[in-house]
């Protein structure tokens, strides 16, 4: 059974971000990047497939420009089996970024697709959905175990309150939350062998998919800071600045 | 033209961020339906019925919506979004799960996690942890978005709805549910309580123990930070943060919690927040309103039974 996983170019999580001057985007030039982080978790949970039988191949996938490649490197040195970068430019969202995979996900016919419940930029947490609904196939989102078996796929859930466990026709998506796996460490030699991978580069324009952006983001701004605090002396006196406030 | 909310409920009576869900709708002026799904629902179609400022209860009824999975739920707003100028719900497990797909089923794009509606199609939404703050213009014939519920002030009572049943679509059979596992307790739902006390990893074993008697004086809900639920001291559905729930409680008590970026995403638009660390330069200080430089292990007793005085 193959596996696609798609992951995602995001500045760094260990980046403080900053808004350029103009409120246009985030300032991304000489930024670290890295793999999003819940992507990462998602190659991680493909590999542990692999590892146990119920996955023969892992193919990665990334939308986005040339520079993209170093997060296909990041997942061959992992372990996956195969990288594929589509060559997009531009401003990409989540339809447009589910129908290209769909496009991907129609040459390499994979029976599961991995990817994170959301990308630490955007938080928009869509992808996966879309891409579900637009392959007309069950949708297993928050993983946080995911066990194939008897040609379904089961999920348990992190929902609010608790988990739920659905069981998932083949093919399906798997969008990855925290604990669905710990990442493994990626060994120098891995990387530098990864380094010398081919990667498949596909042109975004050469699939025949409307992916131009649908919502306008008209600017950027720093979220409303909080007045500074006092610290106080005791409990006493913290219960007599509680009651003042009227919370307690 | 009119708004469909996507309800939640627990079988008897709607979620609370459903009924702020209403409460934001109120900033298109426009007649509100509250779409129903689930099993053997009158008792909560009859709750739901009386939110101030709803107009219709739409109730899909079938065996198969006991435990709605979002392969269905998706169907049924895909079905019926075509008559609405705005579709949307709470951004809970639930509405995250769903709406994205009945999105990509329409064709449309949508927005996720409004905290600020500043115009009919014009949002303000947090990225990158809650560290950007973006206006987001969408220009989409059918607006479709989740809103964070505790942005919103919550619809009163008062409503007198119609309640009209529609049929349920044949299920998917792409999914089926299977069990699930939810944390029972007496407690307020985390997400919509007005007084939260969280923990940190600081707590060990006895997080419950030292929090627990403070949360049930003041009628809250207890959270915890993610290292405290990765320690296996807490559960992961009471996980405050970027990867976990998002809480705007009226009280934020944080005891033996550093203030971690992650953290920090999930509860710094809650109205008061007092900090309670032995660490004076623990990041959760510059965001605290009252900061308590402490051992939590005899401050949060000392506050509880001060409190009971």
């Amino acid at each position: 059974m193959k596996a696609l996983v798609a992951v995602k170019r995001v500045v760094d999580h260990n980046v403080h971000v900053h808004i350029k001057p103009d409120g246009s985007a985030v300032e991304t030039a000489g930024v670290k990047m890295s793999v999003n982080p819940f992507d990462e978790i998602a190659i991680e949970a493909a590999l542990r497939l692999k590892e146990s039988g119920a996955v023969s191949e892992i193919v990665a996938v990334t939308l986005g420009e040339a520079a993209s490649q170093d997060v296909l490197r990041h997942a061959l040195a992992m372990g996956v089996d195969r990288a594929v970068l589509v060559e997009a430019h531009g401003e990409l969202q989540p339809l447009g970024v589910a129908k290209l995979l769909q496009a991907v996900v129609a040459r390499e016919a994979p029976q599961l697709v991995l990817l994170g419940k959301q990308a630490i930029d955007d938080d928009a947490g869509q992808v996966g959905q879309m891409l579900a609904a637009r392959l007309g196939v069950g949708q297993g989102t928050f993983a946080s175990v995911l066990t194939v078996e008897g040609g379904e796929v089961r999920v348990v859930r992190e929902v609010d309150g608790g988990t739920e466990t659905v069981a998932l026709k083949l093919p399906a998506v798997i969008t990855a939350d925290l604990r669905l796996a710990e990442p493994r460490f990626v060994k120098l030699p891995n990387l530098m062998m990864a380094k010398k991978k081919p990667i498949d580069t596909i042109a975004a324009d050469s699939l025949g998919v409307d992916y131009a952006p649908r919502l306008k983001q008209l600017k950027l701004a720093e979220p409303p800071q909080r007045a500074p605090g006092v610290k106080v002396g005791s409990v006493a006196e913290l219960v007599q600045k509680l009651r003042e406030a009227k919370v307690v | 033209m009119s708004v469909l909310i996507l309800a939640e409920h627990d079988g008897r009576q709607l979620k609370q961020a459903t009924r702020q869900a209403v409460g934001a709708a109120q900033a298109w002026g426009a007649p509100v339906d509250l779409l129903l799904l689930g099993s053997d629902t009158a008792t909560v179609a009859a709750d739901a019925a009386t939110v101030a400022g709803v107009a219709r209860v739409l109730r899909v009824d079938a065996p198969h919506l006991a435990h709605p999975l979002a392969e269905d739920v998706a169907n049924v707003i895909a079905n019926l979004a075509r008559d609405y100028k705005v579709v949307l719900a709470a951004h809970t497990a639930f509405a995250k799960s769903a709406l994205p797909r009945a999105a990509a089923l329409l064709d449309v794009a949508m927005v996720a996690d409004a905290v600020a509606i500043t115009a009919p199609n014009t949002y303000v939404r947090p990225m990158y942890a809650g560290n950007v703050h973006a206006t987001v213009q969408n220009d989409e014939p059918i607006q479709l978005l989740t809103v964070r519920a505790t942005a919103f002030a919550a619809a009163g009572s008062g409503g007198a709805a119609t309640v009209t049943t529609l049929a349920a679509p044949a299920p998917s059979e792409l999914a089926r549910w299977v069990d699930e596992s939810r944390s029972v307790s007496d407690r307020p739902e985390l997400a919509s309580a007005r007084v939260v006390i969280s923990g940190g990893r600081s707590l060990g074993e006895r997080f419950e123990a030292v929090l627990g008697p403070l949360a049930q004086q003041l009628g809250g809900a207890l959270g915890a930070t993610r290292a405290a639920v990765d320690a296996g001291f807490a559960p992961n559905d009471i996980q405050v943060g970027q990867t976990g729930t998002v809480v705007a409680p009226e009280l934020y008590i944080a005891a033996g919690v550093s203030g971690a970026a992650q953290h920090l995403a999930g509860m710094k638009d809650s109205k008061v927040i007092v900090a309670i660390n032995l660490d004076p330069d623990a990041a959760i200080f510059q965001v605290a309103d009252y900061g308590l430089v402490a051992d939590l292990f005899e401050a949060v007793p000392q506050l509880t039974a001060a409190l009971k005085n």
